[in-house]
């Protein structure tokens, strides 16, 4: 994983308490278009538009730098129905 | 006293590094733009490239979904101005590009109205929103009769 999804990753960590992050690089190799699936029980309760603009916050300075960046921030219950039944 | 005098000095000296590559304001022309344009239709998306030639795929997207919705939207182009690329993000405090303004209120990027498109929630806003009609009922106005269920 490259420096800026390493930083991405910890940020989420860091201040949303992210429980699980995963950083998708969806460029040719340029590193400027970037997708990240968030679970964070700090999205609980919160509409869509107020979870992006808590992302949108906490990686100004990383979206900034970047050419396009895509989110999905999910709750923990969220996540866990998507994930394949065992 | 010192300390904050040198906090200042140090959000500064940051914001003016980082003014090349960013301009961190919004021009009063810029601000005029984007407010004669929601204000003057119904819905405006911010967007790289115009409606029929989209300059990037989530412009794209953004434009394609309120095609399919019947929107008779205004495409604004930010980019043929610059401080209309910048200034949009800062106005918004949003920053990705596009955006969308429904009633001059701001909705989101391109994976918010793709997500409100899919929920269902995006035509439930336009028809709220007087925007859009709402598609007619089964077996009221429609002119091709549903099957009868029972």
């Amino acid at each position: 994983m490259s420096t800026l999804g390493e930083t991405i990753k910890k940020k989420l960590v860091d201040e949303l308490q992210a429980t699980h992050v995963q950083v998708t690089d969806l460029s040719s190799g340029c590193g400027q278009n970037i997708e990240v699936t968030i679970v964070s029980s700090q999205f609980e309760g919160k509409r869509l538009l107020q979870r992006h603009t808590l992302v949108n916050k906490v990686l100004k300075d990383e979206i900034a730098e970047i050419h396009a960046f895509s989110q999905k921030p999910l709750t923990p219950a969220e996540w866990a129905k998507r994930q394949p039944s065992a | 006293m010192f300390r904050s005098l040198n906090l200042v000095h140090n959000v500064t000296r940051r914001v003016a590094l980082r003014a090349p590559l960013q301009a961190r304001w919004l021009t009063d022309s810029a601000k005029n733009t984007i407010e004669s344009s929601i204000n003057n239709s119904d819905v405006c998306l911010f967007m790289k490239g115009t409606p029929d030639e989209p300059m990037c795929g989530f412009s794209r997207a953004a434009a394609t979904i309120l095609r399919v919705h019947g929107v008779n939207f205004r495409g604004v182009n930010v980019l043929e101005d610059q401080d209309l690329r910048t200034g949009i993000k800062e106005y918004s405090n949003w920053p990705t590009i596009p955006q969308v303004y429904i009633k001059g209120e701001f909705v989101g990027g391109c994976d918010i109205l793709l997500k409100m498109h899919r929920d269902g929630d995006l035509e439930q806003l336009l028809v709220e929103k007087g925007v859009i009609e709402p598609l007619a009922e089964e077996g009221t106005e429609s002119s091709n009769p549903a099957p009868s269920k029972e």
